[in-house]
């Protein structure tokens, strides 16, 4: 799970890492109040999940509160890679000495937990990773153990150089672990890390993504969750828990397990079809979420036809049949389907639809090539 | 013979009273696994059918000789039962729980690495040697025994594989699920190093997917270490970057983890990748 920007630096002030004021606003008019009261000179920045909104003219300096209006203005409603800026904030502009980056990522090769730094902030860390990689200083980091700190210390000598700037950097780099472990982050960032009057180090950025899988565990982090994140078809099939997003094709799937519906969808592609969605189903047998999934699907007024691929492991046959009939039953499916049964109950599944007239397939290329000719 | 478990594996249910527990630990017992004991925390003296049930897994130690346990337990709490089976140094531990939080599995990484202990999964449909032991939740009358060896870290696309293979009578020495995770026990390299070692498989089928550089990086102890020919398949050649595909290890983040490095990387250790599940079993046969 992703978060603003405006999001993050809050949750890095609750961790006492250093953060300019903000004033988060959603009429433009707002921003006058709030630049007055920062002074005046101040930075417009979008609030959007996706990244690179600085290439496309998300942020925006402005010297007087009326400029901040007109450069609000300018930023809110602005489409930023298909997102809606819905929202901007207001920050102080402040002399920026120097940039740095530091960040924390749970690296999956050497199950650690690692620490990346350098002097080279503000640019895109993924593109000096390629371009200039040892300028990276990378710090590893083990969970049981967590920071050794004198280690730590050698690290940011070699990047801040000056014992005030070490001191503030360690101090820094401890609370974002510790918002890490806490709060079982994926990614945390301080993108710039930036050097201001008076030899202050602050985050002029802030980038934070969640486990997915711990939401359950942080009822706080999950009521940050934005709806912009996932479309509206996303988050109905999450609440019957389907697994879903959205493609740009026009044949459908229904399918269960992730591996094999992004075969499935390879399949389409390699045969010339292209697939709408990617939509797995889950291990359980439940006849209602087919006829949810089948729901979902037929909302996008591009659909042509629908595939629906199951492999009987926990799944049974017979329950996707059942649910198949229901969805045929109580709405009203305006494209053709092609079904692939196989696996546990997969006789039961077949007469059943067999009765009701469908013809089903048991060899997945087979009914990939019918799908696409349709 | 068989790569990790075989007709002799004595094993342990966690979570053998649950929903999902019960129904698969019948379905094991149904197929021929030496299922000995279960545990369900305030649950001990009952009996699953003839299976005892113990309330730790220390206790069900003390009774039975236990050789690996599958974890059934829901994802708030496996992370502790894995945990919990690490302490009680039961050599082979099976997470099938989908949803388990990465911190806590990288975490029993290395707890269960530094006592010699074996993890696969979590997020994974088990393993079986068909004929012998199953221990997880595949279909097993879909799989045949044989001497083609199969990991995955996906759960239905391997029973397409396998049905593939068995269609064309390829049977399998041991199929195993290491998992859709990003933090995962048992990687491709570990299990093609056993499967290399083991004298009575002859090939191996590699089922990866989008996401992290364990393809790439299972390539190169290929075309190093591997003798035994070895065909490919990745999912995922459609997904858009940036969005989980259901997997929670399944993404393309920062150019990382996309299925044109993967094949690229697996053609050049001269494994062929298939473009579609039934044609792993020709590609295999071309070079046993």
């Amino acid at each position: 799970m992703k978060i603003h920007e405006y999001q993050g630096r809050e949750l890095f002030a609750r961790y006492g890492i250093p953060v300019q004021e903000q004033a988060v606003i959603t009429r433009a008019d707002d921003a006058k109040a709030a630049a007055e009261r920062m002074g005046g000179f101040v930075v417009v920045k979008a609030q959007v999940l996706v990244g690179g909104r600085g290439k496309a003219g998300g942020v925006k300096l402005a010297k007087t509160p009326e400029e901040a209006v007109a450069r609000a203005r300018d930023i809110l409603g602005m489409d930023i890679k298909g997102e809606l800026v819905e929202k901007v904030i207001i920050t102080p502009a402040a002399e920026i000495r120097k940039e740095y980056y530091v960040g924390l990522i749970m690296d999956r090769t050497s199950k650690k937990i690692v620490l990346m730094v350098t002097k080279e902030g503000g640019v895109e860390i993924e593109e000096l990773a390629v371009t200039d990689p040892e300028k990276i200083l990378k710090f590893p980091i083990d969970i049981r153990s967590g920071i050794d700190e004198d280690a730590l210390v050698a690290v940011l000598t070699d990047v801040f150089e000056k014992p005030g700037l070490i001191a503030q950097a360690k101090d820094t780099v401890t609370k974002l672990y510790n918002l890490f472990v806490e709060k079982d982050c994926t990614l945390v960032e301080i993108n710039p890390y930036s050097l201001i009057e008076d030899d202050q180090l602050v985050a002029l950025d802030a980038k934070v993504n969640f486990d997915d899988n711990a939401l359950m565990k942080h009822d706080d982090i999950d009521a940050m969750k934005n709806a912009e994140e996932y479309s509206r078809d996303e988050v109905d099939a999450k609440s019957f828990g389907l697994s879903f997003v959205s493609m740009d094709g026009e044949i459908g799937c229904i399918v269960n397990g992730a591996g094999l519906a992004m075969a499935t969808m390879d399949i389409i592609k390699l045969y010339g079809g292209n697939p709408a969605n990617f939509l797995d189903v889950g291990g359980s047998s439940n006849p209602d979420k087919v006829l949810q999934a089948i729901r979902i699907i037929l909302r996008n007024p591009k659909i042509k036809s629908i595939l629906i691929n199951i492999f009987g492991g926990i799944t049974r046959c017979d329950d996707i049949a059942r649910g198949i009939i229901m969805a045929t039953e109580q709405i009203d499916i305006r494209v053709p389907m092609i079904i692939r049964l196989v696996g546990t109950n997969q006789d039961e599944g077949r007469g059943l639809l067999e009765e009701k007239g469908f013809a089903v397939a048991d060899d997945l290329s087979d009914a990939v090539q019918k799908v696409v000719a349709l | 013979m068989s790569i990790l478990i075989n007709e002799k594996t004595n094993v342990l249910v966690q979570g053998i009273t649950g929903r999902d527990g019960a129904f698969h630990a019948r379905q094991m017992v149904a197929d021929g696994t030496r299922v000995v004991a279960g545990v369900t925390p305030g649950k001990g003296g009952q009996k699953l059918d003839a299976v005892p049930v113990y309330n730790s897994v220390r206790e069900a130690k003390g009774d039975h000789r236990i050789d690996a346990t599958v974890i059934f337990v829901p994802a708030r709490f496996a992370g502790a039962a894995v945990m919990e089976a690490a302490e009680a140094e039961i050599p082979l531990i099976i997470t099938i729980t989908e949803g388990v939080p990465v911190l806590e599995m990288l975490e029993a990484y290395h707890v269960i690495r530094e006592k010699g202990l074996r993890m696969i999964g979590p997020n994974c449909p088990g393993l079986i040697s068909p004929g012998k032991s199953k221990i997880g939740i595949m279909p097993a009358h879909i799989h045949l025994p044989g001497n083609i060896g199969v990991i995955s870290r996906s759960g239905t696309l391997t029973y397409e594989v396998v049905y593939n293979l068995t269609r064309s009578n390829m049977g399998q020495s041991t199929c195993v699920g290491i998992g859709g995770d990003p933090v995962i026990g048992t990687n491709f390299i570990d299990a093609l190093q056993l499967f290399e070692d083991d004298p009575e498989t002859a090939g191996v089928v590699v089922i990866g997917e989008i996401g992290g550089e364990d393809e790439e990086r299972t390539a190169e102890f290929i075309s190093r270490s591997v003798t035994k020919p070895v065909v490919g398949f990745i999912s995922g050649r459609t997904a858009p970057p940036g969005k989980r595909m259901g997997h929670a290890g399944a993404i393309i983040s920062g150019g990382k983890g996309t299925p044109e490095a993967k094949v690229k990387a697996f053609e050049a250790a001269g494994v062929p990748v298939a473009d579609k599940p039934d044609q792993i079993p020709a590609l295999l046969k071309e070079r046993l």
